[in-house]
């Protein structure tokens, strides 16, 4: 055989093992054969069923907190510092564009307490930028490198939180992703595959799940209106009015006074689990950490006979009276359902949210549908496949052996070049498949035809044959590059779907370069190899 | 096997009467698009629900809407899918504020209006694995077909599976037809039924898109589409003349606006599977100009004597074979999608099909006439205005190497 012939067989053996080793690995039973080919080809949510979800970070919340937090700092150092003022509060950005936009204005200063003031601001505040505003106003706003960093840390944390409540779902495949700039376009992306019960999912993602323990100053009324009353309009300096979270059959509602600080918060529990009381009640409790359950056993020590409010979301989900020191142990009644209980607990261990989320985007394939898509788009695979492989057959007789082997080859490389990238079959995918093989067939049709040209010109086999793959070669060149070029725009500006079409598409292409024209030349090389007289050319 | 020995159709010849129907196909395409206001987009670019619903019998479209129409503002587009009691309903999502609430407006209408109810018992077609083993979990531990949990939970797992496999696709009509599932004895099936009952209708698919994420994708979309034609210009003007790649993006753009027109005219969704079809076509039709304006370049040099016209002409008959063969393997495997690739595919595939028609016919009938009438028009140009003279003689061949 040719030395050069030699080699470039060798070229297409190696790469074919590698190809398939690629997608079925080296399986030693037939089940780890299903299981290798399950795992390379990684059906997207759409064929195979499953949910999708883009939610949406609302950054500005952890703003608020943060400007919240600040404030109660800053009421203490003036306290301390002795500066009068007439009030303090901030703006409310609604929107995630308007985050930055956060501000915290002090009013009412005296003019001679201006320097003491500057001074706690350059010791205490220096993540803050102080303007004033007249003699005797100051505004606060964000530093842009403090209000960059907060952006992507509120990502971040929501990020992590949602991590550890799908984890805490058993949701073994479940990916959880960042999508978009953390900064501008603060979107996770969720994907499940196989859930059932999505509507569940959703509602555990979105919990915000800040538990706080606090004491009751003052209660319960019966209205908002009628605790403040009480309190001559004005509220005590560091309390806050609480609703009672309402239970279905609620008659009404009830109103706490309590604590601005909580005794305990989320971040104190060392564990949540559902469990019952002895009326059979449904109930979530949890477990401190060492440290805040010494904490709290001092707190409740020394506060017997006091009320403690244990609130979810800034709702008071149970309120009772401390009968004994309580160490480190805690429950959160009013559950309505195991599965109700198992979720608090869930969603407590997995930490609170620091910012709300909404969700921007569902995609929900039922199982049914999934099983559905794969079924019927094997069966319309395999059709459409045949009829090209019967016609290529038919029409080009031995070539066309050529032509199908060349297919084939281009289907295993595509296949095998996706698995070593992990990347994931979509429907968008399959579209780049369909026009892969279009254009796959079509540069063995290019070839094809030009050989038959030549042929009817009187050229010999050889001659014609080195013709028809020369004068094709530039057409494909042209036709591949160009779309190629096309890709890489939609690689660029398009949708995830439409990447998913690009990515698909190039690496079919790449590949058919490679078999339509490499391994089909070398092919009709094999057969001719010994016969350069040879004058008859099936084709 | 040859279908085309040697042809010698006069294609540009009879160029008029094709480009008479595409400025027809066009204008009414576009006519259609001016009177609807644009193309009917599905909730991919605008936003709402779209919720896949099989039922027992066949449903009742107009208590459907009736029922919807009641709790969800906008309208309501309620469609059978052929040949099986499903239909899609599509309802619309104007503001951010709706998304949270859209899907249980959706699901808790459905199972106010179809829900059935059987005294407590469970619908097994709408539960969920954890619903259905927590319903059987103590009945089937006081029977005599006691389970340990794994078990339970392995035999639920398939009963769902059975349930959700072709041909019930998610609806089980019979419960005593669960005997045939593996691990499922016969007095599990009288637990079963005793604790559950087949509702009349199982939901198969839910997609939710909030208005500014549609918004966002319609316009991402559209740039990159156009972003996609313009670097095919660039790189065929480079390799070509710029007159070819302008001819060419012609032609695939009077596609693109036919298939779309076409969508339009048959009320057809834009969806974001349907941009992937119109990019397919895209390339499929690019793919089918450039090999015959390659043949152009090739001929050019040997036939200086022949007018351009002639050599186009030339230039297509060569390669009409090739045209037809592949245009006609292409459109076997999209027809083979649509007929057999379901539910899921159908949109998609039904461009695919239209695509491939469009696009094979506009690069012999409208590519290469515009590339004539470019060149033409450049010649005139470059001539100074004798308008005349141009016409008394016919463009020389020009060799574009």
């Amino acid at each position: 055989m040719d030395k050069n012939l030699k080699s470039k067989v060798i070229v297409i053996v190696a790469t074919i093992l590698i190809c398939i080793y690629g997608i079925i690995g080296l399986p030693k039973s037939k089940a780890e054969l299903e299981r290798n080919i399950a795992e390379s080809i990684k059906l997207g949510l759409d064929l195979r069923g499953g949910s999708q979800l883009v939610l949406q970070v609302q950054v500005q919340d952890a703003f608020k907190a943060d400007a919240d937090q600040n404030i109660e700092r800053l009421k203490d150092e003036m306290q301390k510092a002795a500066i009068a003022y007439t009030s303090i509060d901030r703006n409310e950005p609604a929107t995630i564009e308007e985050a930055d936009t956060i501000q915290i204005n002090i009013k009412g200063v005296p003019v001679d307490k201006t320097a003491a003031l500057r001074e706690i601001f350059t010791q205490k505040f220096s993540t803050w930028q102080m303007a004033s505003v007249g003699s005797d106003a100051y505004r606060l706003t964000m530093n842009n490198t403090e209000s960059l960093a907060m952006r992507r840390d509120t990502v971040t944390r929501s990020m992590r939180t949602i991590e550890q409540r799908i984890n805490g779902l058993g949701l073994a495949e479940a990916t959880v992703q960042q999508r978009g700039n953390g900064e501008t376009n603060p979107e996770i992306l969720v994907q499940m595959p196989g859930v059932d019960d999505p509507a569940r999912v959703k509602s555990i993602l979105q919990a915000a799940a800040m538990l706080e323990i606090v004491e009751v100053k003052d209660g319960p009324f019966p209205s908002e209106e009628a605790l403040r009353a009480k309190n001559g309009g004005i509220l005590p300096l560091g309390t806050r009015p609480i609703r009672q979270a309402t239970r279905p059959g609620d008659q009404g509602e009830s109103w706490y006074l309590v604590n601005r600080t909580a005794v305990v918060t989320g971040r104190d529990l060392r564990n949540a689990r559902s469990s019952q009381d002895q009326f059979g009640k449904w109930e979530t409790s949890f477990v401190l950490s060492p440290d805040a359950g010494r904490r709290f056993g001092r707190y409740t020590e020394s506060n017997v006979g006091n009320k403690l409010a244990v609130l979810l979301d800034g709702r008071a989900r149970s309120v009772a009276v401390i009968n004994s020191k309580i160490e480190d142990s805690g429950v959160i009644t009013g559950a309505g359902s195991q599965q109700e209980a198992a979720d608090l607990a869930l969603v407590l261990t997995s930490g609170s949210l620091p910012a709300g989320v909404v969700y921007l985007e569902e995609r929900t394939v039922g199982p049914s549908l999934g099983a559905d898509s794969i079924r019927d788009g094997l069966l319309a695979g395999a059709v459409g496949v045949g009829a090209v492989v019967l016609v290529m057959l038919v029409y080009y007789k031995r070539a066309g052996i050529n032509a199908v082997l060349a297919l084939v080859l281009n289907a295993i490389i595509l296949i095998a070049v996706l698995a070593y990238l992990g990347a994931v079959l979509t429907l968008p995918g399959i579209a780049g498949i369909i026009l892969t093989i279009g254009m796959a067939v079509d540069s063995n049709v290019l070839i094809f035809e030009r050989i038959r040209e030549e042929l009817r010109h009187g050229k010999a086999v050889l001659a014609a044959i080195d013709a028809g793959f020369g004068k094709a070669w530039l057409t494909i060149v042209d036709t591949h590059v160009t779309t190629v070029v096309s890709c890489a725009f939609l690689f660029i500006f398009g949708t995830t779907a439409v990447k998913g079409f690009a990515i698909t598409l190039v690496i079919g292409l790449l590949a058919n370069v490679f078999t339509a024209v490499f391994v089909s030349r070398t092919i009709f090389d094999w057969e001719l190899n010994g016969k350069p007289q040879s004058t008859t050319l099936s084709i | 096997m040859e279908i085309f020995k040697k042809t010698n159709f006069d294609f540009l010849g009879k160029k008029m009467p094709f480009i008479v129907a595409s400025l027809v196909l066009t204008a009414v395409g576009v006519g259609s698009l001016i009177v609807k206001g644009g193309p009917k987009y599905g909730i991919d670019f605008k936003g709402g629900t779209v919720t896949t619903i099989r039922f027992q019998q066949t449903p009742n479209e107009d208590q459907i809407r009736k029922a919807l129409g009641a709790r969800i503002p906008g309208e309501i587009v309620v469609q059978q899918v052929t040949g099986q009691n499903e239909v899609i309903i599509s309802t619309d999502l104007r503001d951010e504020r709706e998304l949270n609430e859209a899907r249980s407006a959706v699901f808790d209408t459905l199972k106010a209006t179809f829900g059935g109810k059987d005294g407590d018992k469970l619908d097994i077609n709408t539960a969920t694995q954890a619903q259905l083993a927590d319903k059987l979990r103590g009945p089937l531990a006081s029977s005599s077909a006691a389970l340990t949990e794994p078990q339970l939970q392995e035999v639920v797992k398939n009963i769902l599976a059975y349930r959700d496999a072709a041909p019930r696709s998610g609806l089980l009509g019979n419960l005593d037809s669960l005997s045939g599932v593996s691990g499922v004895t016969a007095e599990m099936v009288t637990v079963i039924k005793q604790q559950t009952y087949p509702g009349s209708y199982t939901v198969r698919g839910f997609d939710l898109v909030g208005p500014r994420v549609g918004k966002e994708l319609q316009t991402q979309a559209i740039n990159a589409t156009l972003l996609a034609l313009i670097g095919m210009l660039i790189y065929i003007g480079f390799r070509f003349e710029f007159v070819y790649g302008l001819a060419a993006v012609i032609a695939v753009f009077h596609d693109v606006i036919i298939t779309v027109g076409l969508f339009s005219l048959l009320d057809k969704e834009i969806s974001l599977t349907v941009i992937a079809a119109l990019l397919t076509l895209v390339g499929f039709s690019m793919n089918d100009t450039i090999v015959i304006f390659d043949r152009i370049r090739e001929n050019l040099p040997q036939m200086r004597r022949e007018t351009f016209d002639s050599v186009v002409n030339l230039s297509i008959n060569q390669t009409l074979s090739r045209t037809i063969l592949t245009s006609g393997l292409t459109f076997l495997t999209a027809l083979a999608l649509w007929l057999f690739g379901g539910q899921v595919l159908n949109g998609f595939a039904f461009a695919l099909v239209a695509g491939i028609i469009f696009g094979t016919y506009s690069s012999i009938f409208i590519a290469s006439p515009i590339l004539i009438f470019l060149r033409e028009w450049m010649e005139k140009r470059r001539k100074g205005n004798t308008p005349a003279a141009a016409v008394a003689s016919p463009v020389k061949a020009k060799n574009s190497k």
